[in-house]
Formats: structure tokens, sequence, C-alpha cells
């Protein structure tokens, strides 16, 4: 069983500033598993250790204990190679339009692949491929990436780690700062990716409402521990202590609730207004009474 | 990683010594560094010693965070040992070829040992209690009759406050940035010198990007709040003396008169 898994953490902790007056611990026994080709949106309000935890997972950051698996080989090995581990778990860091830094695009594109030891014909077209799936026009390869607009910087960046190939990829709060249309573009390129090449994805983000409908399992983190780890709808169900912690469950969950407390009989686990559609157009034509209720 | 590194290494805790006035505890730490250098007489160095361990025992910061600060200037201090332990003329104990040890040589080492320890250990004291915005507004204060004479002495304390309060800031900044480049499979650590140097320009570029935004930024939002320089301009929390300042500056002074008259009158033996 172990071994299919891609990843496993076992009671991962972890102490920023240990032994000094400003010590927090940022993890407490985190534990889960992640199978290969998931799709899972990692959810906590600022300061949760959200990402924190995501920095452990390629091995930016070391657990002060506890044991991470890839591949069933612990990475706190010392014949572990830390270096292979992050070519194979891309992370996209929050803003990584500020980590840009060549003359052109196209050149900051080729920047990982280059580090993985790709000859040059190679990154190059891994960095063709990598910024045509981001759908950013052919006209602005060669241009300075620092002339973009933000939404189109974010998209540079992000190809910069999607050139690398990744099995997993993280992204942190990708669509920070962005307007809607911007957001949208950013969450269904991820989920394609996740469609078209099988990656296992990680979202990190702290709303709801934009991963509910591409995530296939939600892990919320809450004071650094693992608070609920289960589908997106059993997730929602739990959307009074959500509150309680500062975050909240998507609109649609409240408006379900609150027609089914009214006597509506429409499904609660509805998380898209897709979902919710189908439901309500259900329990309309089913019931007519129900439509005087509600009024 | 570099979120270890403590600039200011402000300790919080509730003492006396954290509510001084500013003002006091930087003219208080030039006394005390003049007192070092002109003590002489075992009385004197007991008084020292004295003061110092009375000031870290109300400071009610734990010692071994003073002791922290010593282990930067170690290969200082080994360096002055050795040069003042061979190198003082005087009577010979014991010589090996060219190196000539001499009682004076030990005493001089021993002495200008205990001096920089102190000297570390009672500046520290100061930079653990104050935070560095306590410390450029102190200075502000203190340094204001100078601004008659034409020195800006506003502007140079809010160039000050703006560069401290930056540099954690541009080290998280740092920090992350690497952590990116990293994730994209940079290497910051092997190769020789030439390749180090290449290494570091996927860090620069960004961080100086970063570091002119937000400066931009910064100018922007103190334009929008009308920041017009110093005239006029008044304090939040205004600096004032209290009876403890006034104390704690008796204090010093009694201390300073006392190494002054050991100077005079108890030189023995040194």
């Amino acid at each position: 069983m172990t071994d299919k898994m891609l990843m496993i953490l076992d009671k991962v902790n972890y102490v920023y500033s240990e032994d000094t007056a400003y010590q927090i611990q940022a993890l407490k026994d985190v534990s889960f598993k992640i199978a290969e080709g998931q799709f899972i949106g990692i959810i906590g309000h600022t300061g949760s250790g959200k990402s924190t935890l995501i920095q452990h997972l390629n091995g930016l950051m070391k657990a002060t204990t506890g044991s991470i698996y890839f591949h069933g080989q612990d990475i706190y090995d010392d014949d572990f190679d830390l270096r292979e581990l992050r070519n194979r778990v891309g992370l996209v860091f929050q803003y990584p339009e500020h980590q840009l830094f060549e003359t052109t695009i196209f050149d900051d594109v080729c920047f990982g692949p280059k580090n993985q030891g790709l000859k040059e014909e190679e990154a190059g077209l891994r960095a063709f491929e990598a910024l045509r799936s981001v759908g950013l026009p052919e006209e602005l390869y060669y241009q300075s990436p620092f002339d973009l607009s933000g939404g189109q910087k974010r998209r540079v960046a992000i190809a910069g780690v999607l050139a690398m190939k990744p099995e997993v990829l993280i992204l942190d709060e990708p669509t920070a700062g962005l307007d809607p249309a911007g957001r949208d573009e950013i969450l269904d390129l991820v989920a394609r990716m996740h469609r078209e090449r099988g990656i296992t994805v990680i979202l990190v983000s702290h709303s709801m409402e934009d991963i509910a409908k591409y995530v296939q399992r939600i892990i919320v983190m809450n004071h650094g521990e693992v608070m609920f780890d289960d589908t997106p709808s059993n997730v929602f169900a739990h959307y009074r202590e959500l509150e309680a912690v500062g975050l909240a469950a998507p609109q649609v969950t409240y408006l379900m609730h609150e027609l089914k407390s009214r006597g509506l009989s429409v499904n609660t686990e509805a998380i898209t207004v897709e979902e919710a559609r189908e439901s309500l157009i259900g329990a309309l034509t089913g019931i007519d009474s129900g439509r005087r209720d509600i009024r | 990683m570099l979120r270890d590194i403590t600039l200011g290494q402000y300790y919080p805790a509730d003492s006396v010594i954290h509510k001084l006035d500013p003002r006091v505890k930087l003219f208080s730490t030039m006394i005390y560094i003049i007192s070092l250098f002109c003590f002489r007489g075992v009385a004197a160095l007991l008084i020292v010693t004295a003061f110092l361990a009375g000031v870290i025992r109300v400071s009610n910061v734990p010692f071994r965070y003073m002791v922290k600060g010593l282990r930067a200037i170690l290969v200082l201090m080994l360096i002055t040992a050795v040069f003042n332990l061979f190198l003082t003329p005087g009577e010979p104990l014991f010589t090996f070829g060219v190196f000539r040890l001499t009682a004076e040589g030990i005493r001089n080492a021993g002495l200008m040992l205990v001096r920089l320890t102190y000297l570390i250990l009672g500046t520290s004291i100061m930079t653990l209690t104050t935070t560095p915005n306590q410390l450029t507004d102190g200075l502000e204060k203190a340094l204001m009759p100078f601004s008659k004479i034409g020195i800006p002495v506003h502007a140079i304390a809010m160039m000050m406050s703006i560069a401290l309060r930056f540099i954690p800031i541009l080290i998280e900044e740092t920090d992350k940035i690497m952590k990116a480049q990293m994730a994209r499979g940079a290497d910051f650590e092997s190769g020789n010198l030439l390749r180090k140097v290449k290494s570091m320009i996927p860090l620069l570029v960004p961080l100086f990007v970063s570091a002119f935004r937000r400066a931009d930024d910064l100018a922007m939002a103190m334009e929008a709040r009308c920041y017009n320089g110093g005239a006029g301009r008044t304090k939040m929390k205004p600096l004032r003396y209290g009876k403890r300042d006034a104390l704690a500056y008796v204090t010093v002074i009694v201390y300073l008169a006392l190494i002054l008259l050991c100077r005079r009158y108890l030189r023995w033996p040194m």
C-alpha cells in the first residue's frame, strides 16, 4: 500500500526560532498521504502553517521532528538527493512573478530546465511547450518579463516551473492579487494540467470558493494542525466549525443549508453553482408547495 | 534559514532597563565605555564588574543572549591576546625563538580580554533592551541641537529608522526569492567563486527590483499622508524624562566618579 503512495507525511513538526523568545510551532504532528494523480486543496487562514507545510514537501524546509517519504524513500536520508526531489516536486510560490530575473521571458523559463542539466535545445523546447500551455502570446516570448502585466508575469513564472515537468505541482495562493478573470484563467490552466498530464496538483488557498469546484480532496489547516482532511462536500458539511476558525464554506453551501432549514428538500452537499442548480430544479419541480414556502 | 538572523536583537521583557528613556541608555553606554578604558586598579575593576553584573541582573535578559555577542568577536579577542602576550616589552619570563613572554604582556593581555568582554556585554544590554525605533528616536532627540548649525538631524533619523525597518523585510524577501529559485533547481552553494557569483544573479535582480518597488510605494504612501520633513512634526509618543531616568543619570555619574577616584587614589596594583 505504502509504495503506491506518492508522498507520506508522518507526524511532521516544525518550530520556528527554537529556544528563543520568538519561538512559534508552525506545524504540529501533521500526518497525511498523497496518492498519485490527486488534486488536493490545502486551506487555512493566514498563519495556519500552510505555506510552511508545502515547503516541507519539496525539502526546502526540514522538519524539526517527523519524517516525509517520497515514493517510499525517506527524504531526510543522507543519501537522498534533495535537488532531484525539487525537480520532481514543482513548487510555485506566492507572487511567483517576483522571482523573474532574466532579460527575456524565454530565457527565464529556460532557467529551471537548464538547472536540471538539460541541453540548450531541449531546455528551449521545454520552455516553448510550457509557455504555450500557459497561453502566452508568442510575440511576447523574447521581450523583457518586467514589461508584462501582473497576470501575464504570473503565467510566465508558472511556466518556469512547468517547464521542469514535475510529477507534483504545488501552487501557493496562485490567484492572490488577480482580478476574477485572471483568477479563473490560472485555475483553469491548473485544472487542465491535472486533466491532460495526470500530474498530482496541490493548490493552497484561503478561499474555499476558489478551489471548491476543482479539487477532489481538501486539507484544512488550523494553528499548524490538520483540522479536516476529506472530500470537499464532507469538509463543507462542517461549515459552522470552519467559520469558527475564520474560514467560510462556499456561498452555495450556505444557501443550500438555509433552503433546507426552510423546508425545501435540496442536496446540501452541492458545492458548485451547477450542482446547486440541478438540485434546486429537482426539488422545485418535484414538490410544488416548496416554491411557495421559500417566498 | 536567514530568518534566524536578528538585527537590533531586541529581547522583549519587563524591566526597569527596558523602560528607561533611550537617551539615558545611550548616555550611560557612552559613560560605561569611557570607564572601561580609563579604569585602573583592582578596586576599580571590582566596581566595573559589580556595575555590569547589577545592570544585567536588573535587565531581566537571559545572560546567554549577551554571551552570543561574544562569539562574533572571538577571533578578534584571540588575536589581541596573542599580540599583547608576546609583543609587550619588558622583563622576559620565558623566551621561545622570537617570542618573548613578559609579565607585563600577561597583564596587558588579561586586561584587554576583560575590557573587550565587558565592552560587548555592556553594549549588548543597550541593544537587547531598546528597540531600534526607540534608539533612533533617542538619537534624534539627543542630536537635535545640531540642527541649528544646519545638520539635517530629522532626515538622518528618518533614514535610519526606515533602513532599520526594511532590513528584516529585505532579509525575508531574500529568503523567499532564494527558496523560489532553489525550487527551480538553482544552486547557491557549490562551484568555484565565479560560478557562485553568477548564481547570485537570479537572487540579486529580483531583490533589487523589489527594493525599488518598495521604495516607490513607501515614498508614495508618505506623500499621501502629507509627510514633508521634520518641521512642525509632533510625536505620538514624545520622549519625556521621568523619575527613574533621573535616578539612572545619578547612578551613572556616581559610578564614573568612583572609577575616576580609584584611578587617582587606588592605582594598586596596576
